[in-house]
């Protein structure tokens, strides 16, 4: 009797310990330093106003594409959208906007008053999709090659300076 | 210079340890019952050198000594004095040397004032934290050795992390592992108790102090956490059920059932094999935690840098102590029979316990989950205050409740007891009288809010007694009384706190319901290592027409480049105005967060009474012994 409990709790405690190992190789996600240079991975996106999903790595092959996360109640997305618009008129990239927990009526005014740079809009109510991108907070744009590897990362509002910095890693 | 001292130190810690166990095993071959003195020489020994370590490292912090590694990448030569001190436990290595400090110190003090007639017991409780010390001190210089060499030596450290450098977190650590590390000594005492088949009342006359002892420290250790995580992370609340937080909070449960449970034992009452558990899982949890925090599983502020070493070699520790204890606790533990009488004093302890084991395990669950999900099935979540919240608030109600009732009752005896009083009808009074200004709806806030009074009144009521009649146990009393303070006050918080978000430029005004904000000025500086925005912000009362002055800041530090926001709090005693600021990048908008917060200085006031009831059990036993 005491020897089956012994060996069940064993049992028990070898499998905690054996998943607290494994957990260990299993980290870091959240550091989007490390994400750079990776292929991205595979998420499927909410489309903002139709029904259903698409997979990001299935769109846009051979093109870049840049991966824009943006709420209507976040000041600096405002004041990057300008950037944005500017960068939807390059032939070489597609921007695809992720509206982060967001209102869908307070995003589309947003977009009606702001203009729309977005060639697909996705949207992520709950903030779950954006975390397998390393997603901090907002705004974060994230630049992909046309091989879907992760080439640059910006945390904050994009500026002229990135703008440029995305023109010339696009058209090279 | 000071390196090879400080290595040599933690060389000679090590082989006392070793020398402690060896002479400990010879020792109880012997007949006679005196515990020879070279074993308390050499105890005295361990400690000696163990805390020259610790000055060591602390004057290299002071001296800004860069030829050591850990000095050059925590500290910084411009850095005030009291963060140079605090930098020497503000890293991995730092912190493991104030362990092991710590660990040392309980077997010096359990040594020479746990004086129990019993060899047996007494040297193997020696042994096993010994075991403990040496393990650590292995880990501590082959894998994180806070004395490692730098060559060629920098000019120039790279600083400690800013957030950190604040008085509170300076206290923070030191109280945190007296408290759970000062657990690892009724760890041992509880294997010793086992193998040295101590008679049980004794065994829980001798852990008693260091329960209520560790209890304390731990209770103060999360009370200034709170107060740091309040003032300095600005994001305006005390408790986040971050994973970090939970694994203070959860050694924490396990000492408060652990004490209740004692004063059954101390009765001869039963539990024996209980709290020989709780005992084990006390610093088996406070371990899971350190495991959690240093392997880098989790992120948090209070993540060092990482480096998966240390995280195999904390868990493979902790393999080998959870099963070489579960070993021994089935190898010798023996059946008891608990004979409860149903509503008895300790009857109600029981219940408490279960409360307790409950609270323990929806906190273990909600840290532990994201993990196990994360690992096997690569899914992310987390668990935050909703799950928390939902899960424990209502049974914090019962809880309350028979904090108030249990009390009343008599050791051993069956006798029922009236449980709704004259004090019932006074607090369900007070409750009414605050419900008609509060205007709560919510039944379950009601019930905690109606319950706490209770719990308060009750407890004052005692207090009174107490000093006519001697029988009354005091420390029980403001411990319990400090609880449904606590309670009722982050309740109340709850109910009245106000957050207002909104963004201004300077000379903008915001005018809100019951305020209006202007944004009046800003203004830049260069201060010792960093620069600071600060904002000048006027709030006006709409009511009561009160200005307030309020200069949040926003501050960059060089050493390392970090940027932090400094919440600026107006506190008048009753109620906090809380106001941070962060800037919008390249815009001449900054994002203002204004809150209200009642009673917080009430909230930190109650932890503090309810700890003090802890200092007094230690008193106690002292003056009994």
């Amino acid at each position: 009797m005491k020897k089956n409990k012994l060996i069940i709790i064993y049992a028990v405690l070898i499998f905690i310990f054996l998943i607290l190992y494994l957990s260990l190789d299993n980290k870091k996600i959240y550091n989007t330093e490390d994400l750079v240079g990776k292929k991205m991975n595979e998420v499927d996106l909410l489309y903002f106003e139709s029904e259903g999903t698409f997979n990001t790595r299935e769109i846009f092959k051979n093109k870049f594409v840049l991966f824009n996360f943006w709420a209507s109640w976040c000041a600096p997305c405002r004041k990057e959208h300008k950037n944005l618009i500017r960068l939807s008129k390059n032939k070489n990239l597609e921007i695809i906007g992720v509206n982060f927990k967001d209102s869908p009526q307070s995003a589309k005014k947003f977009l009606e008053e702001l203009g729309n740079p977005f060639s697909i809009l996705a949207k992520d109510p709950d903030g779950k999709q954006s975390i397998n991108f390393g997603i901090y907070g907002i705004p974060e744009t994230i630049l992909i090659d046309k091989d879907s590897n992760i080439v640059k990362k910006y945390v904050g509002p994009l500026n002229l300076k990135d703008v440029n910095e995305i023109r010339s890693i696009v058209e090279k | 210079m000071l390196s090879n001292f400080g290595i040599t130190f933690l060389s000679i810690t090590f082989l006392t340890s070793f020398l402690l166990i060896y002479l400990s095993f010879n020792e109880l071959k012997t007949a006679n019952n005196k515990i020879p003195k070279k074993i308390y020489n050499f105890s005295s020994l361990q400690l000696i050198f163990t805390i020259l370590s610790f000055l060591t490292l602390l004057a290299g912090f002071v001296v800004s000594d860069f030829s050591m590694s850990n000095v050059f990448e925590n500290s910084h030569s411009t850095k005030p004095l009291l963060y140079k001190i605090s930098g020497t436990w503000g890293s991995h290595e730092g912190s493991l040397l104030l362990w092991i400090n710590i660990l040392v110190l309980f077997s010096f003090l359990f040594l020479f004032y746990s004086n129990n007639n019993n060899k047996k017991f007494q040297l193997y409780t020696i042994i096993f934290q010994n075991f403990l010390i040496g393990t650590f001190l292995i880990f501590l210089l082959f894998n994180s050795n806070p004395f490692s060499l730098l060559f060629p030596v920098p000019n120039e450290g790279l600083g400690l992390n800013p957030i950190l450098q604040d008085p509170a977190l300076a206290i923070h650590p030191p109280l945190l592992y007296i408290g759970f590390v000062g657990s690892s000594i009724y760890f041992s005492a509880a294997l010793a108790a086992l193998i040295s088949k101590v008679e049980t009342k004794l065994f829980a006359r001798v852990i008693k102090p260091w329960v209520s002892l560790s209890w304390f420290f731990q209770t103060l250790g999360i009370l200034v956490g709170s107060v740091w995580a309040y003032y300095e992370l600005g994001w305006g609340g005390f408790w986040f059920w971050d994973p970090v937080e939970n694994s203070s909070l959860m050694p924490w449960l396990l000492m408060t059932a652990l004490f209740h449970s004692v004063l059954v034992l101390e009765r001869r009452l039963g539990l024996y094999s209980w709290v020989i558990i709780l005992s084990i899982l006390t610093f088996t949890m406070s371990v899971v935690g350190t495991f959690l925090v240093r392997s880098g599983i989790l992120n948090s502020v209070h993540t060092f840098a990482n480096d998966p070493s240390r995280g195999l070699f904390i868990l493979t520790f902790l393999i080998l102590m959870v099963f070489s204890s579960i070993f021994i606790f089935f190898k010798y533990s023996t059946t008891e029979k608990n004979t409860f009488k149903f509503l008895s004093k300790e009857f109600f302890i029981l219940i408490n316990n279960w409360f307790m084991v409950f609270f323990l395990l929806v906190v273990l669950i909600g840290t532990m989950y994201p993990i196990f999900l994360d690992t096997l099935f690569g899914t992310k979540i987390s668990v935050g205050p909703p799950y928390y919240n939902f899960v424990l608030a209502p049974f914090l109600i019962p809880l309350l409740f028979l904090m108030t009732s249990g009390p009343k009752f008599n050791w051993i005896s069956s006798e029922s007891k009236k449980i709704f009083d004259l004090v019932f009808f006074i607090s369900l009074f007070i409750f009414l009288a605050i419900l008609f200004i509060v205007k709560e709806k919510n039944l379950i806030v009601n019930l905690t809010l109606i319950f706490s009074i209770y719990l308060t009144i009750q407890s004052l009521n005692d207090f009174y007694k107490a000093f006519k009649n001697k029988s009354i146990n005091l420390s029980r009393v403001i411990s319990h009384f400090g609880f449904g303070l606590l309670i009722f006050f982050i309740s109340i918080n709850h109910i009245l706190s106000i957050e207002k978000n909104f963004n201004l430029k300077v000379g903008d005004e915001k005018n809100l319901s019951k305020f209006l904000i202007k944004f009046e000025n800003i203004e830049s500086y260069k201060i010792d290592n960093y620069q600071t925005i600060i904002g000048d912000f006027q709030i006006l009362n709409k009511k009561n027409l009160i200005k307030k002055n309020l200069k949040p800041e926003i501050r960059i530090y060089d050493q390392p480049k970090t940027m932090t926001y400094e919440a600026s709090i107006d506190s008048n005693f009753f109620s906090d105005t809380y106001l941070t600021m962060s800037n919008v990048s390249d815009s001449e908008l900054f994002n203002i967060k204004l809150q209200i917060k009642p009673f917080m200085n009430f909230i930190w006031l109650s932890v503090f009474i309810l700890s003090l009831g802890g200092v007094l059990n230690i008193f106690k036993r002292i003056k009994k012994v």
